[in-house]
């Protein structure tokens, strides 16, 4: 490197970093052997040094941050989430996974289990059976209420395969019969004496949950076709399932999401033209088909990069020596795309909202706190 | 497995690599052929524990009739016309008599109500009542009972055998169960493969002196012997039990008829050296002064040990020399020749050993050993009872006819005794007690019972080999692996610790033999062209152009030609007019032909090659797969052979088809049968350091999964199930072939290796709370308790219905109206699940009426954790040998995993479960994937365990591309084991890094990790070590009677020791309050009274309200002291010995 006097070096634009740095800030450099600049530069001071202020401004926030839904349908969602820090956004992944409530199963009654599943195994698949209601309609049980119409819901299967059919039959989760009055079954400690009042049973209910306007034409459901035991000849299942609501924190049960989880914008950076025989193997060389090649005329063709957004990060294109100073795989640190998978209480983008709203609720609870 | 299933399996893997796998396709087409099909078809026909079946199939077969009809005759002392002769003697169908009634029975059946699964013994036996009753003619009576023989399950005898699956389920029975054990009394028990040297054979060793001597151990039907020729002092001797010291060798010649010096050197050779060597052993002999045979017996006899006789008639030295030197050379009409020849044999064998000491034999070589399989020790045991059964029903029936008077007829048939059998092979069964005084043998510890922690548990204890040696010896040779283990016993399986190297475990396609007739083989050879010994001068014994053939350590003779005899006997045996088994192998240094036809040989199959061309070609691998042929045929059409460990030595075997040069004759038919089936599990073990192969080995029976398709039928005290055990993502094809597909034991975990947190150092992992909440290593602990009903002289206990309205009706509310717990109820710490109605005294009611007998409710509390919710799963109702009614009650604990619970993968990697995370903590990849526990990286350098890299390779591959990869040992190049190369490729095929290293995201922080995580499925073990079993702590609690000291294990509630080195660390760092608060106020803390005069300890009079000194008679001078109780204890038991301890107070 020549030697250049200080003064001679160009004026440094003012309030912008120099390229190198930007890129250092705003990107991920996903290398052949590890990725670096993975973290992000919160301090507002950190560039102070240039004179740059690096803090976060609330309406350049405002401006910049953009929501992109790239595919909606009843179970999974995937959109993008522009402009935002990977915090934030790690804030409502791990909501969705593990703060917001649904209802599951969570107390089995059984009457009879003749099955070979043991009661507990067999409680515990049908404790991970998805409820399609919505939770928001139900208040949680604490310890000491007692069940009724507002915070549970009672299932019933009664499954039995004969003896004389000599095969055997599964159990799914649709044979599950939503109780809309609650339970059947009578509590031991009551006498039957009293024949004219109703016997107490193991849930309370006031009133028949299907009355209710949310359920009067819109019977509770559960996803159907889930295994839950196999039956032989002359087994029987005949138990009460009790959901309540909870949190996913709590168990897995009730989390509302399969899972959720996002992933940087992959962009991918030809360093280099890369042309004829380099860009057909280079073509040949993405399985996810990145690159494309483009004609230059004279019989010359030029690799392009034509779907970056479908980069696995599987590296094979740096993979070979040298290629790595042609190609260079980045993530843009501040977009995201965000993936739901709903488990079917609630339509992914409710369950969005739903975490958004949690999350305004934390901060308003640590200001609250503070002030 | 079915094979078509197993084809099946192989046509998907070739159609899956179809698209990927064009090197495959564009390399040049080899003849070589697939010969892994050859490997299910042979366990088909064989199965994996077939040693064992066969060997209790020819005892119960052949041997037994061997036995009774060796000693089928039992004469009376006094009236030898009194007489009971075995005609005929079998094995019926196992079944049990109840109440007179013959009941089948079944192997569930027998372990659910814990009888022995035994058939009887059947003789037909001809009799005479003797001249004093009328009838002097013989009588015959057909189908007596003598015994019950307990039998093993699987083998011809058994109910089991030749049934198919559907018919197995029926009798409650396991497909894949291997059988091969026995059932006694409720247990099975396998009795382990013993392993020894062999019998009969010249071996060529050291003494402790460093002495060479030549040593065979004798054993012949009528006695076994240990005969030693030592060179001592460059003169030979010989050593032998039955005289006091060693003797001149030169003066057993001559007293065994060789009295010419020359004779026995001419034997021993032409060669000068041999004639220098025996030359002080000769001058000896001559400076003793003994010439003549007469003077040699005289000079043993005086040599002799007395009451050597235990045959009867005392014969002398002579007949020490006929039947204890050497017992297995016959001596017929007092010739010695055949002994002399053996014996020459024997020195010249030392003395090649003397003058070139490559010619020592190896007492570790597996050629020189032989394996004691269960039919052989039966046997032994059946000998005995059988020959003392005789013995006492002699000695019956002699008492009855030396009595003067009879009143009532005599019939012999009556005193056959049946228990004596019966009871003498369940003992040793149950027992593992093997002693036969005939042969002097104590041996212990000869069975086991089945571990049936894991499926392939099972099978380990039944492929193990236990050892000769002592444990204790410090021995490395014994430990070693050997050269000759190759393809015959795994190089893996074998224990930590003390019984290192000693114990082994057969590989998959070893066999063992049993024994084969001698007498066809012996006249084929003398038709080849074997010249008999008797024949042969002394000089042409060891003539340079002929060799020695030695069948079973006997001299048959010699041959001119050895090579062509070797040949035309191979050839022989491959066209099946010898049997599969019998070995020929050329000892070219030893100039010998040897021919093994004995039992207890190891061999394997071998495909056979001619001039270097395998002769199994492509269209018998068709007929094979079309079911044209079997296992079986390709022996009986010489295509495959077996071979033991020293034919081996004269084949030169190819690895594959494509090495096999012009000289190869054999070709292996696949390179992991080396491996047994514990190690079989191991996907790429050619990839990991060996003794991680040899720890999985030994973790692989302690994981939990399923036991067997009956597992649920099962009444064990103790079983471990996994709730959702799976297949190997990653298989081998040893797991297809022992099942353990279908009986997995353990689970697909996905695994990043990275660290995280804190709580993963020393191999500890952290776990996935969702996948925990999902099921992932969720377990189901049963445990067996048992309640019986008494039977006394006229009561017995009775069932008791709970009284609901009692102070303990919590406890009681598990059960049923008869006493007994009822299934699926929640049993909690403290609830009772047994109660009954004893009589308040079982003898005494003797006189009253039983409905007059006073009874008194008992009942049995259920001891858990607390807090625990176990269930009761099931209870059973038998009855057990004295028909009381036994009731079993199976008590089931499902746990989820938690922190300290023990897990391993299959590369003996091992760590517990360090923390439980929650899943946003998790790291997530950009597919979503979050793993299912974590692991450090540190595992990986030192250990070296590069087969599991591999393995989470291909999982992962094998996941994406819906294939079930393989990682069969040295599988590569044949197809068995995926290439990394080809796993690579699918994976970028499918979107991820050809080194399977993903890029992820931390769950806490949501910035990308800073290096890309190797991620994929692991097939993980839970092991059965689980911290609630052994975590233990407690505050107050019970003590011991005599110390008045807290109790000691967990077991009992005890305390925690401070020992003596902990106490030592208190000591040094000084806290003397925290000592004796330890080891007094904590333990066992007394006040004594002490009288200051006498020293001595008083008491106070509590109704007097004084101290008294009860030497001095008074209590003016007593103080009160703090002691520990121990202390207190051990003045009263010194004073009891007379010595007084006295005690100088001071303050």
């Amino acid at each position: 490197m020549p030697k250049v006097p200080l003064w001679d070096l160009p004026e440094l634009p003012k309030n912008q970093l120099p390229p190198h740095l930007h890129l250092q800030k705003t990107r991920v450099f996903c290398n052949n052997d590890a990725p670096t600049h993975t973290e992000n530069i919160h301090y507002s001071g950190a560039y102070a040094a240039l004179g740059i202020d690096n803090s976060l401004r609330l309406d350049e926030f405002k401006k910049n941050f953009k929501v992109k839904v790239i595919k909606l349908n009843e179970d999974d969602m995937e959109f993008d989430l522009i402009g935002i820090d990977a915090s934030i956004a790690n804030a409502f992944r791990r909501i969705l996974i593990s703060e917001l409530p649904t209802m599951a199963i969570e107390k089995v009654l059984v009457a009879n289990s003749s099955s070979v599943v043991q009661d507990e195994v067999l409680a515990q698949r049908l404790g991970l059976i998805p409820i399609r209601v919505d939770p928001r309609l139900f208040d949680y049980m604490s310890e000491n209420d007692v069940p009724n119409e507002k915070n549970s819901i009672v299932f019933k299967l009664h499954y039995k395969c004969e003896r004389g059919s000599g095969e055997r039959r599964t159990v799914y989760s649709h044979d599950l019969k939503w109780l809309p009055f609650g339970s059947e079954y009578v509590l031991p400690t009551e006498t039957s004496s009293d024949s004219t009042s109703k016997p107490k049973t193991y849930t309370s209910f006031t009133s028949s949950q299907d009355s209710l306007l949310e359920f009067s034409n819109n019977p509770i459901t559960v996803t159907p076709g889930i295994i839950i035991s196999k039956l032989g000849p002359g087994q029987e299942i005949e138990l009460e399932a009790h959901a309540v609501k909870g949190l996913g924190k709590t168990h897995a049960k009730w989390s509302p999401v399969a899972t959720s989880w996002y992933r940087m914008l992959p962009e991918v950076i030809l360093l280099q033209d890369i042309e004829d025989d380099d860009a057909q193997k280079l073509v040949k060389k993405c399985p996810v088909n990145v690159f494309d090649i483009e004609d230059i005329g004279k019989g010359r063709k030029r690799a392009t990069v034509a779907r970056p957004r479908s980069c696995t990060l599987c590296r094979e294109c740096i993979r070979e020596p040298g290629w790595e100073e042609k190609v260079a795989l980045r993530r843009v640190k501040d977009h995201f795309i965000f993936t739901i998978e709903s488990t079917g209480a609630l339509p992914p983008e409710v369950l969005f909202t739903e975490a958004v709203k949690i999350l305004e609720d934390k901060c308003e609870r640590v200001i609250t706190e503070l002030s | 497995m079915g094979v078509i299933e197993d084809s099946a399996m192989l046509d998907d893997s070739l159609q899956g690599s179809e698209g990927i796998d064009k090197q495959f396709l564009a390399a040049p087409v080899k003849s070589a052929v697939d010969k892994f099909q050859l490997l299910p078809e042979f366990l088909k026909v064989r199965g994996l524990v077939k040693q064992h079946l066969e060997s209790f199939n020819y005892f119960v077969r052949t041997e037994i009739k061997k036995i009774v009809r060796a000693n089928d005759l039992v004469t009376s002392r006094f009236d030898p016309s009194v007489y009971l002769r075995y005609k005929d003697v079998w094995i019926g169908k196992p079944s049990v008599v109840v109440d007179g009634v013959t009941d089948s029975l079944t192997p569930q059946k027998c372990r659910l109500s814990d009888m022995t699964y035994a058939a009887p013994i059947f003789v037909n036996i001809e009799y005479c009542n003797g001249s004093h009753g009328h009838n002097t003619h013989p009588q015959f009576k057909k189908d007596v009972v003598i015994g019950r023989m307990p039998i093993m399950l699987r083998s011809s005898s058994c109910v089991l055998y030749g049934k198919d699956e559907d018919e197995l389920a029926k009798l409650g029975e396991c497909p894949l169960d291997p059988g091969g054990y026995f059932v006694v009394k409720g247990n099975e028990k396998v009795i382990l493969i013993q392993e020894q040297l062999s019998k009969n054979r010249i071996i060529i060793d050291t003494d402790k002196k460093g002495c060479i001597q030549a040593s065979v151990m004798s054993s012949t039907e009528m006695t076994k012997s240990k005969t030693i020729i030592r060179m001592e002092k460059e003169k030979v001797y010989l050593v032998l039990n039955a005289f006091t010291s060693k003797v001149p060798i030169m003066l057993v010649m001559k007293a065994m008829g060789m009295e010419t010096d020359q004779e026995v050197v001419q034997m021993l050779g032409r060669d000068p050296q041999y004639a220098t060597l025996l030359l002080p052993s000769i001058e000896d002999c001559a400076s003793i002064g003994i010439y003549t045979q007469q003077q040699a017996l005289d000079f043993l006899e005086k040599k002799r040990k007395k009451s050597m006789s235990r045959f009867g008639k005392d014969e002398g030295a002579l007949g020490v020399l006929r039947d204890i030197f050497i017992p297995n050379i016959r001596v017929r009409d007092n010739n010695f020749h055949l002994k002399c020849v053996y014996v020459v044999v024997m020195l010249r064998r030392m003395m090649d050993a003397i003058l070139n000491k490559d010619a020592m034999d190896d007492k570790d070589y597996i050629g020189n050993k032989r394996l004691e399989l269960s039919g052989q020790l039966l046997a032994l045991l059946f000998e005995d009872l059988f020959k003392s059964m005789n013995d006492q029903l002699k000695f019956n029936v002699d008492k009855i006819l030396a009595k003067p008077s009879r009143s009532s007829r005599f019939d012999v048939s009556q005193h056959l005794l049946k228990d004596s059998i019966t009871v003498g092979l369940e003992r040793s069964l149950s027992t593992g007690n093997w002693d036969v005084s005939r042969f002097k043998m104590h041996r212990k510890g000869m069975t086991q019972i089945v571990t049936r922690l894991s499926f392939i548990g099972a099978f380990g204890s039944m492929t193990k080999i236990s050892p000769q040696f002592e444990k204790s010896r410090k021995v490395s040779g014994p430990r070693a692996l050997q050269p000759s283990q190759w393809g015959m016993l795994c190089p893996c399986d074998t224990p930590e610790g003390e019984a290192c190297g000693l114990v082994k475990n057969l590989a998959l396609m070893t066999h063992v033999t049993t024994d084969e007739e001698e007498g066809p083989i012996i006249s084929l050879c003398t038709c080849f062209g074997v010249e008999d010994l008797s024949l042969l001068s002394g000089e042409e014994l060891h003539s340079p152009s002929s060799y020695l053939i030695i069948l079973n350590g006997l001299i048959l003779g010699k041959h001119r030609r050895p090579q062509r005899f070797a040949k035309v006997m191979r050839e022989l045996r491959r066209a099946g007019k010898v049997g599969d088994f019998v070995s020929i192998y050329v000892n070219e240094k030893q100039r010998c032909v040897y021919i093994a036809s004995d039992g207890g040989r190891v061999c394997r199959p071998l495909v056979i090659a001619d001039n270097g061309i395998s002769r199994i070609k492509e269209h018998h691998m068709r007929e094979l797969k079309d079911g044209v042929r079997n296992f079986d045929s390709f022996l009986r059409e010489g295509l495959i052979e077996y071979l033991d460990v020293n034919e081996e030595n004269n084949a030169l075997i190819a690895l594959y088809e494509g090495e096999a040069t012009h000289e190869t004759t054999h070709i292996e038919i696949e390179p992991f049968t080396i491996l047994g089936a514990c190690a079989g599990l191991i996907p790429f073990p050619h990839h990991n350091q060996s003794p991680r192969n040899t720890y999985q080995c030994a973790m692989g029976k302690q994981a939990m999964g399923n036991i067997a398709y009956n597992q649920l039928c099962r009444m064990d005290t103790l079983i471990y199930l996994l709730v959702y055990p799976q297949r190997p993502l990653l298989t081998t094809r040893t797991i297809e072939l022992v099942g353990y597909d279908k009986l997995g034991a353990g689970q697909n975990a996905t695994v990043a290796v990275m660290s995280y947190s804190g709580y993963d150092i020393e191999d500890a992992i952290v776990m996935n709370k969702s996948s925990l909440d999902r099921g992932f290593g969720r377990c189901i602990v049963m445990k067996k308790i048992s309640a019986a009903f008494q039977k006394y002289d006229n009561t017995s206990d009775q069932f008791s219905s709970p009284r609901r309205s009692q102070h303990d009706a919590e406890k009681t509310q598990i059960l049923d109206n008869d006493g007994l717990a009822s299934p699926g109820e929640i049993i909690r710490h403290q609830d009772i699940y047994f109660q009954k109605e004893c009589p308040v005294d079982p003898k005494g009611s003797m006189k009253s009426h039983p409905s007059q007998t006073p009874y008194r409710t008992s009942k049995q509390t259920y001891k858990g954790a607390e807090g625990e919710t176990a269930v009761v799963d099931r209870v059973a109702l038998c009855s057990d040998k004295r028909n009381n009614l036994t009731v079993k009650f199976m008590v089931r604990h499902t746990r989820r995993p938690e922190v300290g619970d023990k897990f391993s993968s299959r590369h003996g990697q091992k760590g517990v479960c360090g923390t439980i995370v929650q899943q946003e903590d998790f790291p997530f990849s950009e597919r979503g994937i979050c793993p299912d526990l974590i692991m450090n990286p540190h595992g990986f350098p030192s250990r070296m365990t590069v087969g599991k890299m591999i393995e989470l390779l291909g999982s992962k591959a094998g996941v994406s591309c819906g294939r079930f990869h393989y990682g069969s040992a040295f599988g590569e190049p044949s197809g068995h084991a995926d290439k990394v190369e080809d796993i690579s490729e699918t994976l970028v095929k499918h979107g991820f890094c050809y080194n399977g290293k993903d890029f992820l995201y931390s769950g806490i922080t949501g910035m990308p990790l800073q290096a890309y995580i190797f991620m994929g499925p692991i097939y993980y073990q839970k092991l059965k070590h689980m911290v609630l079993d052994k975590m233990h702590a407690r505050g107050m609690g019970p003590r011991q009677l005599i110390t008045r000291q807290p109790t000691e294990g967990r077991s009992r509630n005890g305390g925690l020791r401070v020992g003596e080195m902990e106490r030592d660390c208190l000591i040094a760092y000084g806290t003397s309050n925290l000592i004796y608060e330890r080891l007094m106020i904590s333990s066992d803390p007394f006040e004594v009274q002490v009288c200051r005069k006498c020293g001595l300890l008083g008491y106070i009079n509590y109704q007097s309200k004084t101290r008294v000194c009860s030497t001095c008679k008074n209590g003016d001078n007593i103080s009160s002291m703090k002691l520990p109780y121990a202390c207190k204890l051990l003045f009263q038991e010194l004073q009891s010995m007379n010595i007084v301890p006295r005690l100088t107070l001071a303050d």
